[in-house]
This record gives structure tokens, C-alpha cells and sequence, in this order.
């Protein structure tokens, strides 16, 4: 079939199965923009092409499937370097086109000329120049693999806007369906290695104090619920990183919650503590590890993971496992069935208590506002938690309100919480919540942010508004940048810098309903519960609820930078408490 | 992917790896050295038997990275198709240096006699210097260079190792399988 560049990339994605696309128009990708009209795929104009990248990470976070943005050349391929970085750094599965100047303007610094694929080399997991329309079929097809398969990432396509303009003879190409990739240096291996996964069982069932670490790479691989049995199987307690929240249920017996920098007590005590750390999916971060000679300096490590190049990279595994999470669990519980399943595991009664007097001594705590005070952050979150359907999923901003979110929400689901951890990219939460609702509709879509992330990104409520997703904002305004006044009050001597943003400007209501929004305004504790119900009952149009809250107020725990885990600083009242 | 070996002497290891031949694979091999922290002490590029790929010859200098993290790394780029890490024991390395010299007329002979014994090649000889090159194992290129150096080096330039394993001694096994 003749066609032209253009609907041969329209063809290409929706041969992918994309039939939804993030972007915004300009003069290098107008030609692409004509056969989308006559497409399937439906096109969501976004007013900042951040914005974009972030609603396709948003819509890979809660559907596990490859969000995909298309942007023009020079200045909007720039604006898109934040998410695609956020996107690498999160593993996440995302593809982006950028057109690009007509193949043989490359190199004159024509307008808008941008050399995209060497400004995103070291941000995506590959990219592209195209140079000939008969090129594309196969590279988006395979562009679609990169960024699927092995460790997940983002994949950008750039598209000189001649192979795909029709007026064009370099444009005329002909149609054919790629069945086979053609990538000689890209060979992902799945399955683990069975010798070494006998050995993993076999160090399990030997270790007294073990915990499982587990991270985002449980939910890359779809193995929550493998997850779940080992952890049944063996009785062996769970920590979830930042990036696994809801990849094992908050509520389960065994679950820990969260480890690292604000991790909670017991989390980070029990990782300090134990004699075998199972590290699924993980990747040893700072913020996990504290220093990382004293971290853990007790435990075993086996490390599971799909990229090779994580085993080691920070700490010596004992046992290293490359290969997928979910297969490498599943062979790990048959091998631990072959050698005595549940009975073999030895008795763990010592172990177990010592986690639950932690848990007794060291929980998650707060004071709430006395009478003239304004809201407390964790108060606000507990009733958004309490009041909204167990599957709900929460988009974050960066800060203190994205460090309480995960510290106070239950996360009984996988595919439900959506943030950014290894980048933290601030005004992150909006475009990546529009995103997550593009992709679950039938979900209650909740974005925590704060009131610096929201000044980012905020004008993606218009697209909210405009193109029919209506997503709920709680918005922590603490009248501060929190998380940099929380060290510089902890590590600079109360000596304040260029933190404080101001309480009433802007006026987030009115802001919220020029935005096309429904803008509401929340200060004293009665009023939480009401305003959350109100914003529930919208379905017409997005949400904003301002929440009026203390500024002062710290995040605790808290690990300070560089510091071992052991010296893990809890909140003031607890801090007499015997460890 | 073959596993790590002992760095040599100099605190260098030698990576041969097979790429796709496409435009902007040298800057991203170059990138990751840079962005990982990896050092490069000498790299040479060149064409394979197959015309899909080239062959790159690393120097990687091991202080700054563990070697096991470069080449996994490396071999994490899309168009990097294999990895060997050549033991210099097991290997035959080769350098070529041009070195022009000064070489007045009364001591052109002395250099002379220097190129002789190495067996380097005259390439072009001027009034009061001499252009001279050598292809050797790098050890016996930096000792030509050493020599050249106190007649004053006008202008040195060398290609960077490339490297083959060296080939088994004995005939194959009949009976294996
Ligand atoms: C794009 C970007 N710029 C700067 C930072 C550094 N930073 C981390 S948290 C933070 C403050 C965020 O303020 P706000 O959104 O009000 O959240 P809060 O901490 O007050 O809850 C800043 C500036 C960042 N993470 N991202
Ligand atoms: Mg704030």
C-alpha cells in the first residue's frame, strides 16, 4: 500500500495498540498532525508539552502500558527532556515523537533546530533519528519493544519533517507490517538462572531475621501477586519502596510500609536489622540505603533484577539473580517447596516480636492543630484516605505532601500510586494524574500536591477541564517550598532561603476556577470531611481543594542526608522512647 | 559477555566491542563513559568483515569504575551487540605511532640508528627534521618514543591500541564433542 511518512507512523502506533496520544502541534510535526484527524487514536492537547510527557508516564504508572507523546521540533523537544529523564530514572515505558527540521536542513541551526537525540541520550533508553519514511514502520516497532521489554523505559522517535510531509517525494513510501525487530545488541532475558535461585531458597530458609525488599520492579513485572505468596509462604515481613507502594497491601499482617530517608520506624529498623535482605526489584538507592557502609551491615543479600547492571552496582549480592521478578518468585516458591515449603522455614517468633514492639513504640505520629492553628498535612491525608474507595489512585507531587502521602495512605492496590522517586520532579502531580485517569477512567483519580509543585505545572487543569478529565486536586498549601525549609530548619539553623512562596498569592480558588475547575478552600478540621465529599460528588469537571495547612510542620522519620539508618531521627515525641 | 579479568599493570583494561555501524553509536559509547564516570585512555574504530558493524578497541582506565559496572553498562546499549574484555597475556595488541623529530644534519644519523634497530620506516625527511613511524605493541612504541624524546619531539600522534586473542596452540580435540 503507497502512503505517505505520516500515516505510515499514524499506522505504526495503532498497529502498537496506542489510542491515546499526548501532545501539542508546531511547524516540524504539522504533518503528522494531519492523518491523526483521520485516526483512531485519540489526541489530547496539552498546554505544555512537560505536561505531556508526564500524562503518558501517568498513563504507563496505572495501566503498565506505554504511555506515547508527540511533540514538535527545538523548544517543545526541550520542554519534554524533564519527563523523559523522570521517566529513565522510574523505569517507566513511554514513547515519544519529536518532529525534527527536514533531513537535510539538520545541521544548520535551521529554526527550531534542536539535536534532540544527543540532548536525550543519556535520558531515554534509546532513540532515533529517522532518516527515510520507509524506516518508520520498523522503528516505531521496534522503538515499542525497547521501551516494553527487559528494564522498562522511554524511547524517543525523531522525525525529520520531510520523510513525513506529503508534498514532499521523500515522504512516499510503502506500507508493510514489521514481524520481527532488528536488534542484534537487544536480547532481554527473562528467566532466572535455577541453580541460583536454589541457592536463594536455601538462604531463606537458614535466615532468622530476613526481610524482603521490595521495589518497583515488582510492579514492572506484574508480580504483586507472586509477591504476595512468597511472603505468605515463608512468613517473612515486606518492606515497600516509594516506587513499590501498592505492589504489596498496606494492610497484610506482614507488610512494613515504607523504608529509607522518611521511611517509617520499623521499616527502616527491620532492613537495619535483619540477617538476609531479598531485594526484589530494587535498586539499593541513597535515599533507601542511608550510608551505604553502615546499611543493613548484618544481612545476606540476594538481589533479583532485570538489569544486570544493578546487581553489584551499590552492594555485593551474595546471591544475584538476573531476571524478571514475577518468574524469578514463582521458581523461588516452587524451589522452596521442594526443600519443605512452609514447615522448613525456620521459627521466627524472636524476630517477629522484636518487629511488632517497633511497630508498638515508633508509629507514624502527629499533633493535631490546636485551636488557632491551621490544618495539619497528615490529618487532611487520613480523612482523603478514609473517605475516598480503597482503589482510588494518588498522583504526588515532590515534598513533604508527597513523603505524608506515601506514609499515610493505605495502599491495598497495585497500579495505584503514581509519583516520581528517582528524579523528583516537582509539578509531576496534575499531568501525571491526567494521565492515570486517561488510562483507568472507570478510577477515582486523586493528585496530592503542594503548593510549589502546583505553580509548575497547574495549567494542565485546563486540559483536565477542556478534554474531559475530571480529576480531584488536594492541594497542601503550607505557604512554603516545605521539604527545602524542613533542612534548612534541621541542617542550616532556621536560616530561611528563598522558601517562603506566600499564603494568599495566588488565590488557588479563583485560580482553580478560571482554570475551568471547581475551586474549593478548607481551613479548620470540621470542614476536611465536608469539602472531600463535595469534590467527590464532581464528575462533570476537575477539582482543586485548597487545604490551609501549618507551615511549620516537619516530616518525620527522617534519615538526614548521608547518614546511616541507624541514626534514624524519629518524631520529637518519640524521641525517649527505647529503641 | 565474558567475565572480568585482572586489570594490567597501568591500571587498564582492554574492552573489544562488536557495535551496530550507525550514525551517533561512538557518541553514545562516549557518553556513557563520560555521564558513568568512566575514564577512557585510548579508543580506535573500525570497520568489521561485516559491513552492519564495527569494532571499537577501549582502553578503559579501572581506577575510577569497577570494571564489572563498565561493562555491563556498556552492554546495556541498545547497539552494542558484544562485549570481550581482552587479557593482554592472551592477547596480540598493536599501536602505530608517526613521530616527526628534529634532526639536524649532523645527528640525523643517530636517529637513524634508532629506526633501524626498532625497524621503523622513514616517511619523510625535511632540512632539520625527519617524520618517522613505528607499529609495534604499545610497550615498544612509548620505549621508541622515550628514546626519540631528548632530540625534541616536534610532533607525536598515535592510534590507540586494537588488539586480536592470540590463537590456540594445539590442534583440536578429535574426540570432543
Ligand atoms: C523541578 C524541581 N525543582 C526543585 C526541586 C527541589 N525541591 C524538592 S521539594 C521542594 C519543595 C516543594 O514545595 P511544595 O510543592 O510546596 O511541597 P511541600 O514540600 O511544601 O509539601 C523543592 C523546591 C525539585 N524537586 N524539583
Ligand atoms: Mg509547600
Amino acid at each position: 500500500m503507497n502512503m505517505n511518512g505520516g500515516q505510515a507512523l499514524m499506522k505504526a502506533l495503532e498497529n502498537e495498540g496506542v489510542d491515546i496520544l499526548f501532545g501539542l502541534p508546531g511547524g516540524a510535526i504539522l504533518p503528522v498532525y494531519d492523518p491523526l484527524i483521520d485516526s483512531s487514536i485519540r489526541h489530547v492537547l496539552v498546554r505544555h508539552e512537560q505536561g505531556a510527557g508526564h500524562m503518558a508516564e501517568g498513563f504507563a504508572h496505572a495501566t503498565g502500558r506505554p504511555g506515547v507523546a508527540m511533540v514538535t521540533s527545538g523548544p517543545a523537544a526541550t520542554n519534554i527532556v524533564t519527563p523523559l529523564c523522570d521517566a529513565y530514572m522510574d523505569s517507566i515505558p513511554m514513547v515519544v515523537v519529536t518532529g525534527q527540521v527536514p533531513y537535510a536542513a539538520i545541521g544548520t541551526d535551521a529554526f527550531q533546530e534542536c539535536d534532540t537525540t544527543g540532548i536525550t541520550m543519556s535520558v531515554t533508553k534509546h532513540n532515533y533519528l529517522v532518516t527515510e519514511a520507509a524506516d518508520i514502520p520498523q522503528v516505531i516497532h521496534d522503538a515499542f519493544h525497547i521501551a516494553t521489554t527487559g528494564r522498562p523505559g522511554p524511547v524517543l522517535v525523531d522525525i525529520p519533517k520531510d520523510i513525513v510531509d506529503p508534498n514532499n517525494p521523500r515522504s512516499a513510501m510503502e506500507w508493510y507490517t514489521p514481524d520481527s525487530h532488528d536488534l542484534p545488541g537487544y536480547l532481554p532475558n527473562r528467566a532466572g538462572d535455577s541453580e541460583l535461585i536454589r541457592q536463594a531458597a536455601k538462604l531463606i530458609s537458614e535466615s532468622e531475621r530476613p526481610v524482603i525488599y521490595s521495589g518497583g520492579g515488582i510492579l514492572k513485572a506484574r508480580a504483586a501477586e507472586a509477591l504476595l505468596e512468597l511472603a505468605e509462604l515463608t512468613g517473612i515481613p515486606v518492606v515497600t519502596t516509594l516506587m513499590n507502594r501498592g505492589g504489596f497491601p498496606d494492610d497484610h499482617p506482614l507488610c512494613l510500609g515504607m523504608p529509607g530517608m522518611h521511611g517509617n520506624y520499623t521499616a527502616v529498623t527491620a532492613m537495619q536489622e535483619s540477617d538476609l535482605l531479598i531485594a526484589l526489584g530494587a535498586r539499593f538507592d541513597d535515599r533507601v540505603t542511608g550510608k551505604v557502609a553502615e546499611f543493613a551491615p548484618l544481612a545476606k543479600i540476594i538481589h533479583v533484577d532485570i538489569d544486570s547492571a544493578e546487581l553489584g552496582k551499590v552492594r555485593r549480592p551474595d546471591v544475584a539473580i538476573q531476571g524478571d521478578c514475577r518468574l524469578v518468585i514463582e521458581e523461588l516458591i516452587t524451589a522452596l517447596g521442594e526443600i519443605g515449603g512452609r514447615e522448613a522455614q525456620p521459627d521466627r517468633n524472636t524476630w517477629r516480636s522484636r518487629i511488632s514492639g517497633w511497630q508498638e513504640r515508633f508509629p507514624l505520629t502527629y499533633e493535631q492543630s490546636k485551636d488557632d492553628e491551621l490544618l495539619k498535612p497528615q490529618f487532611v491525608l487520613e480523612q482523603l484516605r478514609d473517605a475516598t474507595p480503597d482503589d482510588t489512585i494518588v498522583a504526588s507531587g515532590v515534598g513533604q505532601h508527597q513523603m505524608w502521602t506515601s506514609q499515610y495512605w493505605k495502599f491495598n492496590h497495585p497500579y495505584t500510586w503514581v509519583n516520581s522517586g528517582g528524579l523528583g520532579t516537582m509539578g509531576f502531580a496534575i499531568p501525571a494524574a491526567i494521565g492515570a485517569k486517561a488510562g483507568r477512567p472507570d478510577r477515582m483519580v486523586w493528585a496530592v500536591d503542594g503548593d510549589g509543585c502546583f505553580q509548575m505545572t497547574a495549567q494542565e487543569l485546563v486540559t483536565a477541564a477542556t478534554e474531559g478529565f475530571p480529576i480531584k486536586v488536594a492541594l497542601i498549601n503550607n505557604a512554603y517550598l516545605g521539604m527545602v525549609r524542613q533542612w534548612q530548619e534541621m541542617f542550616y539553623e532556621e536560616r530561611y532561603s528563598e522558601v517562603y512562596l506566600t499564603r494568599d498569592v495566588p488565590d488557588y480558588k479563583m485560580w482553580a476556577e478560571a482554570l475551568g475547575c471547581v475551586g474549593l478552600r478548607v481551613e479548620s478540621p470540621e470542614e476536611v470531611g465536608p469539602a472531600i465529599e463535595q469534590a467527590n460528588e464532581v464528575d462533570d469537571r476537575p477539582v482543586v481543594v485548597e487545604f490551609r495547612c501549618e507551615a511549620g510542620e516537619n516530616v518525620y522519620p527522617m534519615v538526614p542526608a548521608g547518614m546511616s539508618n541507624s541514626d534514624v531521627v524519629v518524631d520529637p515525641s518519640q524521641q525517649d522512647r527505647p529503641r | 559477555m565474558s567475565a572480568p579479568s585482572t586489570p594490567n599493570e597501568g591500571g587498564t583494561t582492554t574492552l573489544v566491542v562488536r557495535v551496530e555501524n550507525k550514525a551517533g553509536v561512538l557518541a553514545r559509547v562516549a557518553g556513557l563513559f563520560a555521564r558513568r564516570g568512566f575514564n577512557i585512555e585510548s579508543l580506535a574504530v573500525a570497520p568489521t568483515e561485516d559491513e552492519r558493524f564495527s569494532r571499537l578497541t577501549i582502553v578503559v582506565g579501572v581506577d575510577a569504575a569497577p570494571m564489572e559496572q563498565v561493562v555491563k553498562q556498556l552492554d546495556k546499549l541498545v547497539n552494542v551487540v558484544e562485549i570481550r574484555e581482552l587479557n593482554p597475556a592472551a592477547s596480540v595488541e598493536r599501536e602505530l605511532m608517526m613521530v616527526t623529530v628534529q634532526a639536524d644534519p649532523p645527528i640525523r644519523g643517530q636517529i637513524l640508528d634508532l629506526v633501524r634497530i626498532f625497524q621503523a620506516t622513514v616517511l619523510n625527511v625535511g632540512y632539520g627534521e625527519i617524520m618517522v613511524s613505528l607499529t609495534g605493541s604499545p610497550s615498544r612504541v612509548d620505549d621508541f618514543e622515550d628514546l626519540l624524546r631528548p632530540y625534541g619531539i616536534v610532533d607525536v600522534q598515535r592510534t590507540g591500541k586494537v588488539a586480536l586473542s592470540k590463537l590456540a596452540k594445539t590442534a583440536p580435540d578429535p574426540l570432543a564433542p
